[in-house]
């Protein structure tokens, strides 16, 4: 135990350097910016006066290192710009201020995260379900039709881009047979119900599309375990073959599942905010479009910075149960 | 290990004997071809149609219906063989056909980017190691697990309005491309580092650069091939996905992702699906056929391809 207690030490360690060096990276690469967002806010007439009244208050006259420490401080401890009764307050966790929106990062991020997330986090289940059940059908069945369609399904859905499928499932399913909504988010403490059945069809489109890859992964995975020594026997001593498949090959299946949903999961950011597109919701994605269009800095480092963590927080956790479930890795 | 009887014919023929059986690879070097000559042949097929991509054509359009095309299949026509783009009337199979050249134009060049950069960070990687390999190998994990499309996106505001898009697009498809080659092609490199051949050249003193280029990278083609075929279509699909997001090739120049996107509302409504029908297909056509083609080639060369080390 106390190798893994190491293990997740050391994991979070290395997680909490790459936010450093990430975030500086960031910090540099959009500080180099054209566009002044001062000279935006300033309004018109913009007098050199009012500009560099407006350079101090939005704190852009500070070097890229001092400003790029004001937002680390920011995010644990809040940051106030300007002073007296025009002071405006972003409290911590502060992922920047939009001046043009006049509200802080993070409370823009918290408004649309939900959508995002629940697109992604329902995908994310759905495709786990699918890919592991239907690689194992195929893998017991293999050479059958059950096997070779669900190989066929896979290819499909490696070739289909997910904004194209999930047009046309709207095509079909909302607009022909008229059985799902074809947009609109319906926040979950409203109506759970409602939440689900306007998700059902952006789940389905990101599941399937990614499921392919699972179940390619699941099914060779699974006729590599069934063949090993220990699953014979396994089977020499009379276990039951859904027990053989679900206590001894499953096990097998789970690890490289687990490193290949680490590896996913920028990518399954990258598919919520094109669903979300697709089906008309206003998440993360339109958040940083709309910003990257009205030049508003702020929210697409805050944006940019934020779903870059998430993505290596969530790592660290596959990581963590990649050690739990594999002690070759945290012994190693 | 190839036997002896084998190793008279070379790889590369004994790849294209087991590539000629392969049926579905087959169909994916037939679409391709189709697909490169259509891309090349684009500005020709257009003026053979007698349109472009350019004008409007509000005639064609029925104001009763929201200004959807007049006519069946969105207004398919002896002049209009794909029928017409709702509410400006311009000619959509110009529109597809130019628009899947900027996608493969766009694609190929990002491949050939990102194949070169990669290839060559892999194996300098593999054969040097010590920190450098360290330092690499750190970046090509980073780089992968990563938010690429929020990037790509947020990347939009630091470029001055001047700048081509186009450029862009490639620079930032390559930037974060070249790192998932590098790693496949580290981890082979890395196997063959330790063989005799490559020893036996570093103790008569030939330098790195000697090493690298005649040694090793002769013996890494066939995987970089493969690499880089399965890569294009992930390419096209991400050159679409963020024209589709409004944040790739800028109107009036065509593109199938944002004809795509422009379909939306014509979809939700029902009004006119053939806007999304003939741009959809053509995407799908592309992304199908380097996809069955990729995989054939990685069958032929048998290279079996490891994620992690």
């Amino acid at each position: 135990m106390p190798d893994l207690l190491w293990f997740v030490i050391r994991r979070l360690f290395g997680a909490a350097l790459v936010m450093l060096a990430l975030s500086f990276a960031v910090y540099l690469v959009f500080y180099a910016i054209p566009a002044d967002p001062a000279h935006l806010a300033c309004g018109k007439p913009c007098t050199p006066d009012r500009l560099e009244q407006a350079r101090h208050f939005m704190q852009l006259d500070q070097s890229a290192i001092q400003q790029y420490l004001s937002f680390l401080k920011g995010i644990f401890a809040g940051r106030t710009f300007g002073d007296g009764a025009a002071a405006v307050h972003c409290n911590a966790p502060c992922f920047g201020y939009s001046f043009p929106l006049a509200r802080p990062v993070t409370t823009l991020i918290l408004d649309r995260l939900p959508i995002t997330a629940s697109i992604a986090i329902g995908a994310a289940i759905l495709w786990l379900l699918f890919g592991v059940s239907l690689g194992v059908v195929a893998a017991l069945n293999r050479g059958r039709l059950l096997d070779r369609l669900s190989v066929g399904v896979a290819l499909v859905g490696v070739s289909t881009p997910s904004f194209l499928l999930g047009l046309l499932a709207i095509l079909v399913f909302g607009f022909w047979l008229n059985m799902v909504p074809v947009n609109g988010y319906v926040p979950l403490t409203e109506s759970p119900v409602d939440w689900a059945w306007h998700l059902i069809t952006p789940w389905l489109v990101l599941a399937v599309l990614q499921a392919a890859a699972y179940i390619r992964l699941t099914r060779a995975q699974m006729l590599e375990e069934l063949n090993l020594d220990y699953i014979t026997t396994a089977r020499a001593k009379g276990a039951g073959e859904t027990r053989v498949v679900v206590t001894h090959g499953l096990r097998g299946v789970l690890v490289p599942i687990i490193t290949l949903f680490g590896l996913d999961l920028g990518f399954l950011l990258g598919g919520a905010i094109l669903t979300e597109k697709v089906f008309s919701m206003q998440g993360l994605g339109d958040l940083l479009i709309s910003a990257v269009a009205q030049l508003d800095v702020a929210v697409v480092v805050g944006v940019t910075l934020f779903s870059a963590f998430l993505i290596i927080l969530a790592n660290l956790v596959v990581d963590i149960v990649h050690g739990v479930l594999d002690p070759r890795v945290s012994h190693g | 290990m190839s036997s002896s009887v084998a190793a008279a014919v070379s790889p590369t023929r004994q790849a294209l004997r087991r590539a000629r059986k392969d049926r579905s690879a087959r169909l994916g070097a037939v679409l391709v071809v189709l697909l490169v000559l259509v891309a090349a042949a684009a500005p020709l097929l257009v003026k053979l149609s007698g349109q472009d991509p350019y004008t409007y054509h509000l005639d064609l359009l029925d104001p009763a219906r929201g200004n959807a095309p007049k006519g069946a299949l969105g207004g398919v026509s002896s002049d209009h063989w794909f029928g017409v783009e709702p509410l400006t009337g311009r000619d959509l199979f110009s529109i597809v056909v130019l628009g899947l050249r900027t996608s493969l134009t766009i694609a190929i060049v990002v491949t050939l980017v990102t194949s070169v950069v990669g290839t060559l960070i892999g194996i300098s990687a593999a054969y040097f190691g010590g920190w450098y390999d360290a330092v690499a190998s750190r970046v090509f994990d980073f780089l992968f697990g990563f938010p690429q499309l929020v990037f790509m996106i947020a990347l939009g505001i630091i470029v001055p309005a001047g700048f081509p898009r186009w450029l862009l697009l490639i620079l930032v498809l390559s930037v974060f491309g070249w790192a998932s080659l590098a790693r496949l092609i580290r981890n082979q490199a890395r196997s063959l580092v330790a063989r005799e051949f490559v020893e036996a050249a570093r103790s008569v003193g030939s330098s790195g650069w000697h090493v690298i280029t005649r040694e090793l990278l002769p013996n890494l083609l066939g995987p970089v091939l493969v690499i880089a075929t399965l890569a294009i279509p992930g390419y096209i699909g991400a050159e679409a996905a963020l024209s589709f997001l409004g944040v790739g090739v800028p109107p009036p120049t065509p593109s199938l992702g944002r004809s795509i996107s422009d379909s939306i509302a014509w979809v939700y409504t029902g009004a006119d699906p053939w806007f999304l029908f003939f741009p959809g297909v053509a995407l799908f056509v592309a992304v199908l056929g380097f996809t069955l083609l990729g995989d054939g080639v990685r069958d032929a060369f048998d290279v079996r391809l490891r994620r992690t080390t």
